[in-house]
Formats: C-alpha cells, structure tokens, sequence
C-alpha cells in the first residue's frame, strides 16, 4: 500500500526526518508513537504532501506509484485520506456541501454518513466553526467516511475528546479502517476480505486510547527524526508507560 | 474618486413608452436585467416596477395588499406625499440630491396595506439604455403596521453602455412590527457613474434587512445608506457583497443609528479587490440603552487592488454595547490545503473558499436569484485569481 524509502525531510533549515524507511502492507494498521517535536506530523503532513516539507532525498510510493513529488490533490484522489489535528473554519462553507465534495462524482448520502458520526445538526454549519475537540474528529471521520480512501493517517484521534466521544470515535475509525464492512453470519471472514476495498491505517498517538478499538498490528517509535523499536504497539505503550522514551534514547545510540 | 461632470450627461428626452409584456423587451437589455434579479416571466413576483432611461415601461401589481406606483402618479394621488417624500434624504445635500429633485424621471412607489404579508417579493429595474443618459429616480417604500415585504430591485445599464449617470434617492418607512428585506442587485458597466442617496426609518419592533450585491465592474459608485430605529425593538441588518475589478472604484457603507431602547444593529460585509478600489464602511451609534451593535467588514484582495475599511462605532450613553471586526487580506494557504487534502484542486478550492467568504446563503433569496448570483461570481472569478 504504502511504501517510504530513506526519505528526509526539511522545515526552513532543519531536517526533521532522517532516513525514514517504512512499509505498510495492505489491510495493515500501523500506529506511530514518540515524543512531542519527534516529527510524527511532519510525516503525516509529508505523505499528504503540504507545501512546508520539502523532500530532500528518498521517496513514497503509494500503491505501485511513485507520489514522492505529487500535489496534495493528486494524493487524495489517489487514494490517501487524512484527519486533522487543527483543521481551519471556512465561514460561508456548510459541512454538508464539503462531505458532498469529498466524495468527488460518487454517490453519497450525507444524512445517513452524518448520523453515523452523530453530525446530522452540524451539516448547516460553518465547517469547523466553534467545534469542540470531539466535534472536528466526527466532522474529519465524516468527511474521510465520504472520500472513501485506502490509505487513512490519522494525526492523534483522542486529542481534545472526551470519553463518551471516545468510544464513538474509536468505532468509527475501527469502521473506516474496515473498509466499512461488519462481521456477519453467512459469510467467512475470509470470503469478505476478499470482497471488501483494501484499507490501511496509519495512526499517530500518545495516550493509546484507540488501541482499545482498532486492530492496530504493528507499531514503531519516531524519536528524533529516526524510527526505532518496531513491536506490537501494546507492548511499545506499556513500555513507554513504564519507562517514558528514554529507552529509545538509549537505544538510538 | 474624480468629480463627476453631470454636464456630460443627457437627463431629458429618453422614453421607450409603455411596455406591457415584459418578454417584448429586447434579448439583449433581457439578458442584463435577469443578471440583476429581474423574472420577465413575472412568476412568482408580487408585481414589477420598471423604469427605461426617463420614463416608466412597466409598472403593476399582482398581490392584492400592495401598491405598487410611479412616483408620479403616488406624489399626484397622495397629495405630495407629506412626511414621507424628502424626509429621509436631504434634498440640498449635494448636487445629486439636487438634481432628482430638480428633474425627478421617475421611480418606484411601493406601499403595503396594513397586516398585509407578501408572500412573493416586488421586483423593480431601473434600467440605462441611451448612451451618456442621467437619470433621476426617486423610490419611497412604506411598509405599514404589522405588514411585510421583500422588495428586489436591479440596477443595471445596456450592454456596451459607453457611459451613463444614475442618481436614485430611496427612502424607507418600516411601520410597528412590520418588515422590509430590500435586496439591491447592482449590475453596471466600467462606465455608469452612480449616486444613490438612501434613509429611511424603522418603528417599534420593525425589522429591515438589506442585501447589496454588487459584483460587475463601475466606473464611480458612492452609496451611504442611512437607518435610523426609532422604536423600541426595532432592527437592521444589512450585508453586503462586493467585487471591485480593475477599474472599479466603490465607495459603499451603511450606517445605523439605535435610537430606542432594545434595538439591534448589524452590519456585515464582503469585500474582494480584484484590481479596483473598495472603501469599506459603517457606522453604527447607539444613542439609547439597552442597545446592541454589531460590524463585521471583512476584504480580500486578490489580484491587485485597494481596500480601505472604515468601521466607526459611537456610543453616546452607559451601558450600549457595540463591536466591530474588520480584516483585510488574503485567502489562508492552510484552509486551500485543508480542501486540497479532499481532493479539490488549488481552483476548486479557491473558488470553494471564495463562495464561502462572499456567503450570499445569508441573503434568504430566492433560489433563481441565489444561482444568478452565483454564475456571475464564478465569471468574476477569472480576474481573481
């Protein structure tokens, strides 16, 4: 699905990234941690491809295609879908009409996308005004419901929300993750992952809370700039519980 | 802004005569007065006031409840119009005033009957065919007691107008929990030099909402509506949408004084510079308590241009409570990024961001309007960006 190979990047004069390399199958969750300023959204925000992270060597690869020099555009119609920490308000622009312009020319049906997300009031208003930390992660899962993409990053899903949202927030991403397909009776689990679109993840956290929900298979620690420590993401969070990322300090040496 | 010579334009001898049907009109002048609001079909319209250069074409309603009348005819019929007509606007403010004072051509009179609700709104045009015609009109709407109405009037010159004055005074009478919503569609040529005059009043729990959409290029254009609420609850609100090409010079504000207790003032406007010069302002005094004001002039220059906001608050008394919030400036690269990460190329989201900014959902026109409205913005939008 996606593929990143020694890829460095750059803010203004300072490399945030060195020597990324990472490879996420299909159908693969993979949760990211590490510290604040590690550059974890540095690498969300490259794979999307905004215009503050110049590549300085390396490249990415999404599905087969080489993306490492593509537009922000080209990424999402490819296939690459991402929820936003802070997205900015757009006054005069209603959550209704941009749900509708994330699924492009396919179908969709707002009203009942938004009732998944319990976003039905929120259609008339302005996109993101005044929304609470809960509201913009159901409004960011609104709008990637309706995209569709195969590749999700998601830039901390439990930020700001509190836990009723939690759980709501969690399942909707578990769903997303899914490819938008329930266990049901009369059919293998097997037989539907051949059917179903592949859908991959990559998650960035902190506190683990969407561990609780997703199918998250493997995980690794950004530190500095520098990935390290690939394990199941349970046992990376118990250990940075216990131990904070010191370890990976000393591991990086 | 340069001084206008009104000696370089012709304000006598230009009328058309009566023109029953309003689809005999000629295609082109048509095409102009749709851009502008104007349903030649008249369907869904309360009745239609339409004024060619000097004279009247069209003048008829079709709601019982509302009257709908040539200045003329009213001043005639209502023995001059005593404490209506010439007490809102000073005749001697300036030479403009003086000139439809001195030469009136017409106009619109439109009067509710009390209670009446008017389901459909009146529509009126005020058009400039001739070459380097000037014309005068003078509008007087009362909106009686308890009463309501939504009046769109287009403004518009021929195509290929190379020059042309107009000079219109309105005058506004909002009656006791009565309502006025006055669209005003502008839709000029780099030539049309305009000087509309405005005042009206608005008594006890009256509401008056002004919509001002101006978004084709004008030579010249200075207007300064004026509201005063007068009685207790009374309120006004007026937006405004501006586009201001290369070449355009606007000089477009409002003002409203809150004279009595309970009332609420709002002004609210979108400006875009896309080479020419915007003067953004408003006005809102608060002479009485409990009062509340609010003022929100918002510019984005895109393409070159001027834009000069001039939010002015006055408080005279304890406890008012008024606020402005004015910003000049550019489309956010993070919000173009933000739809560009859903698929929207950098026009799409542009456009998308622009729409949204210039927000005529606020208007509550009707949906024919609201898509006019819409095609001539998405046209400006090439000198945009």
């Amino acid at each position: 699905m996606l593929r990143i190979e020694n890829l460095h990047v750059k803010i203004g004069d300072r490399e945030v990234l060195s020597g990324i390399n990472l490879h996420i199958t299909e159908n693969e969750t993979f949760i990211l941690f590490g510290p604040n300023g590690s550059g974890k959204t540095t690498l969300l925000m490259t794979l999307m491809g905004f215009g503050n992270y110049e590549i300085t060597k390396g490249r990415i690869l999404f599905r087969g295609q080489d993306i490492t020099h593509a537009s922000i555009y080209e990424r999402a119609r490819l296939g690459i879908g991402m929820s936003f920490q802070r997205p900015p308000t757009i006054h005069g622009l209603k959550t209704r009409h941009l749900v509708k312009m994330c699924a492009r020319d396919g179908e969709v049906d707002v009203e009942a996308l938004a009732r998944k997300v319990n976003m039905d009031t929120f259609l008339d208003r302005d996109i993101n005004a005044g929304f609470s930390g809960g509201e913009i992660k159901r409004s960011e899962l609104l709008q990637l419901m309706a995209q569709k993409p195969y590749m999700l990053l998601f830039d901390e899903p439990e930020s700001g929300v509190d836990l009723e949202n939690m759980k709501l927030i969690g399942s909707t991403v578990r769903d997303v993750l899914s490819g938008g397909i329930d266990p049901k009776s009369g059919s293998s689990m097997k037989e539907q992952r051949v059917r179903k679109r592949p859908v991959s993840g990559l998650i960035i956290t902190h506190t683990g809370y969407i561990l609780e929900y997703v199918n998250a298979d493997r995980g690794q620690v950004l530190y500095n700039g520098h990935l390290c420590c690939e394990a199941n993401p349970r046992d990376i969070l118990d250990h940075i519980g216990q131990y904070g990322y010191q370890e990976c300090v000393r591991c990086l040496q | 802004m340069e001084k206008i010579n009104l000696g370089a334009f012709r304000f006598s001898g230009s009328t058309l005569g009566e023109i029953p049907d309003l689809r005999q009109l000629d295609p082109a002048d048509k095409a102009e007065m749709l851009m502008s609001g104007v349903d030649v079909e008249e369907r869904d319209r309360a009745g239609t006031y339409l004024q060619v250069d000097h004279g009247r074409v069209h003048c008829k309603s079709l709601q019982k409840g509302v009257e709908i009348l040539d200045i003329k005819e009213a001043l005639a019929k209502y023995d001059g119009l005593p404490g209506y007509f010439w007490t809102q606007v000073d005749k001697d403010k300036d030479e403009f005033t003086r000139s439809a004072a001195e030469n009136l051509h017409g106009g619109y009179f439109v009067r509710t009957e009390k209670g009446a609700k008017i389901t459909e709104p009146v529509q009126s045009c005020l058009f400039l065919k001739g070459d380097m015609i000037g014309q005068n009109v003078h509008n007087v709407v009362i909106v009686e007691d308890d009463s309501e109405l939504h009046i769109i009037t287009g403004c518009s010159v021929a195509h290929g107008s190379k020059g042309a004055a107009h000079l219109g005074i309105s005058e506004f009478f909002v009656g006791k929990n009565a309502k006025l919503t006055f669209t005003m569609i502008h839709n000029w040529a780099d030539s049309t030099v305009v000087r509309p005059r405005t005042g009206g009043v608005v008594d006890e729990g009256g509401v008056f909402i002004n919509n001002y959409v101006l978004l084709k290029p004008v030579k010249d254009l200075q207007s300064y509506p004026a509201i005063r609420l007068n009685g207790r609850g009374a309120v006004a609100r007026f937006n405004s949408v501006i586009v201001a090409p290369k070449g355009s010079y606007v000089d477009s504000g409002s003002r409203i004084e809150l004279n009595a207790p309970d009332t609420r003032g709002e002004i609210i406007s979108r400006t875009i510079a896309s080479g020419g010069t915007i003067v953004a302002r408003g006005f809102i005094g608060g002479n009485s308590v409990p009062a509340k004001g609010h003022l929100e002039c918002k510019g984005l220059i895109l393409g070159g241009g001027v834009i000069h906001a001039i939010p002015e608050l006055r408080g005279a008394m304890d406890g008012v409570e008024l606020s402005h919030e004015a910003a000049v400036g550019k489309i956010a690269q993070e919000e173009i990024e933000y739809l560009m990460a859903r698929g929207l190329d950098e026009g799409e989201a542009t456009s998308t961001i622009v729409r949204g900014f210039l927000n005529v959902d606020i208007m509550g026109l009707p949906q024919e309007l609201k898509d006019v409205i819409e095609k001539t913005i998405s046209e400006s939008e090439k000198d945009m960006f």
